[in-house]
């Protein structure tokens, strides 16, 4: 069983820590732009990047750029997590981070037990769901998520009764380039190797994955150097993904969708308006195989997205490049 | 010794093996188990078995069973019966006393008394006997780097109109083949199973485009599985039919350095690209060149090796061009430079002074006019998939 019995500390609950900041993180330009459009679309995200690049850290700071819980999502974090036992019963006054180890079983992430209980992706409502090592999970756990993040929300059947959880987070996932994990210079896994180890994450999860972004190892200088150049901190990423959430909120008025990473094809369609280079640039990439129809509608999301945090009302063609710079291609046999 | 199928008229290549060289090609076929089992540890040189004579080649491996079996094969050997079978895998067999058997090859203290060949045939032991040849070699497990710079050099002496021969395995051989593939030059392989026999399975529509654009060699008759030592026999054909002989990426230990043995022993060129100074899987590579293998970083420098520097150039350098990257303001050059080197986007933001959206919007640029791909994991590398 995943959550914690008992009211005892919980390393999961965000309002025991003090405010992680995102300036304390050197460099990592790639992973902090994608943190944010992650954050102010509600975009889930798949950083990679060796062991001890700052992944972890990076996924920490989610919470502190995301908005401010409102009070009624103050109350259902809350509501959840005192079903869980968790949090002394006061309300909430920070977003979740809940982050699973990998060994973690399928009932124990989407919840389940006789006396069904709310599993990661529940404790993680509002929030941040953040799965370190990624392809290390099981096959079932990571099949068992699939359905939580489409729908944002869990339905347990025992017997003659059957209960419903919400699961409404932002997924944040990590994984090493290749198997073996180590920097370019030891690395000798091969083409073949690495091939495996990227297929073993295709099918389950990668579809429910709207970006990918790469996270390197800073140089050693600049952690020996104290000084951190011009980093920003999360107050002011936060102040762009509120503006951003605001734009989306008001164009989604009267919408199942609260934001953009939560449109479906038809609201997304009919809410992201491309211009004539932007179009014919997606009808060729579609042409070409580059992007899948799935594909697509996740660009046109993210570009939506990219948009609303430089306060466009329409996307242009630099903000829909953008957002194809992130996206996964679809994974395919060694090509020879 | 001109028996059975007799040495054939130029222009004919078909039954271009005699009596006495078919029976050993297929003698070798039969005790191929044999000698895998006789080599064990030192099935990193099958020479001293294969330059026995039949008899004792027999006498040398076979147990009393196989030995009955094998002197039974020798008595009652018909060279119809055995040209029929190359003939229905759709190969050919050139023995060494055919015309077409490749001069160079003759040079080899223990040459392959018949070599089983499919493909474009005719051309492809005319191209041999005329022209240069240069051999591609390297690990298997190639780095994206290797990977990058096979292809590279595959198409740049394809396009100098000098024939790539490598071993279609994966890794540096098979991105040697498909470079010259792409620039509609003439591969030939040479393989450690029969010529129509797909090893690894993987390469099989590699396999299927040399034998059509190009020729497949190999000393085991058709249908033969691969042996651990058909490998290194391999390689000492591929060092005997060319002038040089390159390692793009090698570890310590690797199959490729035996065939830059034999190419030495043979005293032909021996060249290596190479690797990124401490890069375990570049370290017999790098070694090559501590002891004094020429440098190769681009096709000119294995052009200057054959025939002297700067006495012949690319032909095709207008097409190398046309896949580079879209004119633009130079950040392209920044930005491949940076992921070529193994950064990453950070290391592409700070090499251009761009912002991390800026970067990525252009790297989407980059890949939609084809100069990049993206792997599953979004690591990019130059080029298309």
């Amino acid at each position: 069983m995943g959550p914690r019995a008992g009211g005892g500390p919980d390393p999961g609950h965000a309002a025991t820590r003090r405010q992680l900041d995102l300036a304390e993180v050197r460099g990592q330009p790639d992973a902090k732009r994608a943190l944010e459009i992650a954050a102010a679309g509600g975009h889930n995200l798949l950083m990679v990047g060796p062991p001890g690049a700052g992944k972890t850290m990076l996924a920490r700071r989610m919470p502190g750029i995301l908005p401010p819980p409102s009070f009624s999502e103050a109350l259902d974090i809350t509501r959840v997590h005192s079903v869980a036992g968790l949090g002394g019963g006061a309300l909430a006054t920070e977003r979740p981070f809940r982050s699973p180890h990998h060994t973690i079983s399928p009932q124990g992430l989407v919840g389940g037990g006789a006396r069904p209980r709310p599993g990661e992706v529940t404790l993680a409502h509002r929030g941040v769901l953040f799965l370190d090592e990624l392809p290390e999970f099981s096959r079932p756990a990571l099949e068992a998520l699939r359905q939580p993040l489409e729908d944002g929300r869990v339905d347990i059947v025992r017997g003659q009764q059957s209960v419903s959880f919400p699961a409404r987070a932002v997924l944040v996932a990590a994984c090493n380039p290749c198997p073996c994990g180590k920097a370019a210079s030891a690395c000798r896994c091969g083409e073949l190797d690495r091939a495996r180890y990227q297929r073993r994450l295709s099918g389950p999860l990668l579809d429910r994955i709207d970006m990918v972004c790469q996270v390197s190892a800073p140089p050693a200088a600049q952690l020996v150097d104290g000084r951190n150049p011009a980093a920003e901190s999360s107050s002011g990423v936060r102040r762009r993904v509120i503006a951003a959430r605001a734009a989306q909120a008001a164009r989604l008025e009267g919408q199942t969708a609260a934001c953009n990473g939560e449109m479906d094809t038809a609201t997304a369609r009919r809410h992201v308006r491309v211009g004539k280079g932007s179009r014919r640039r997606l009808i060729r990439s579609l042409e070409s195989g580059a992007l899948s129809g799935r594909g697509h509608d996740r660009v046109l999301r993210l570009a939506r997205t990219i948009a609303d945090l430089g306060g466009r009302e329409r996307v242009v063609e630099a903000d829909l490049d953008e957002a194809l710079g992130y996206r996964l291609v679809s994974p395919e046999l060694v090509a020879v | 010794m001109t028996g059975g199928g007799g040495a054939g008229s130029p222009g004919q290549v078909e039954g271009s093996a005699c009596e006495h060289c078919l029976r050993r090609g297929m003698l070798i076929g039969l005790l191929a188990a044999r000698i895998a089992d006789e080599l064990g540890s030192a099935r990193r040189n099958p020479s001293a078995v294969l330059a026995l004579d039949d008899e004792r080649l027999v006498a040398a491996l076979a147990g009393a069973d196989k030995r009955h079996e094998a002197q039974r094969f020798l008595a009652t050997f018909e060279a119809a019966e055995a040209e029929a079978r190359v003939l229905a895998a759709g190969a050919t067999a050139v023995c060494r006393h055919s015309i077409f058997y490749p001069t160079r090859l003759l040079q080899l203290p223990d040459p392959p008394a018949v070599l089983f060949t499919k493909g474009q045939v005719e051309r492809g032991f005319a191209t041999l006997a005329r022209g240069s040849a240069v051999a591609l070699v390297g690990s298997r497990q190639a780095s994206p780097y290797a990977l990058d710079m096979a292809r590279e050099l595959g198409h740049g002496l394809a396009a100098a109109g000098i024939t790539v021969v490598s071993g279609l395995a994966l890794g540096v051989d098979a991105s040697s083949h498909v470079g010259a593939l792409e620039a509609s030059g003439f591969p030939v392989a040479v393989l450690g199973a029969g010529p129509d026999v797909v090893y690894p399975r993987a390469n099989v529509r590699l396999h299927e485009r040399i034998e059509a654009k190009g020729l497949l060699i190999s000393e085991l008759p058709p249908g033969q599985r691969p042996f651990r030592w058909s490998f290194p026999a391999r390689n000492r054909i591929m060092a005997g039919l060319c002038e040089a002989t390159i390692v793009v990426e090698a570890a310590e230990g690797s199959g490729s350095l035996i065939t830059t043995d034999f190419a030495q022993d043979l005293g032909r060129v021996v060249g290596a690209v190479p690797g990124p100074g401490g890069w375990a899987r570049a370290r017999g590579s790098n070694a090559l060149l501590r002891s004094g293998a020429a440098v190769i970083t681009r096709t000119e420098d294995v052009l200057d090796e054959l025939s002297g520097i700067g006495v012949r150039r690319k032909v095709h350098d207008e097409e190398d061009d046309e896949g580079s990257p879209a004119e633009g303001g130079g950040s392209e050059h920044a930005v491949l430079d940076a992921l070529t080197s193994g950064g990453g986007v950070d290391a592409a933001c700070q090499a251009t002074g761009l912002g991390a959206a800026e970067v990525r919007a252009l790297l989407a640029r980059m890949e939609d006019s084809g100069c990049l791909h993206r792997d599953v994991l979004g690591g990019y590398a130059r080029g298309s998939p």
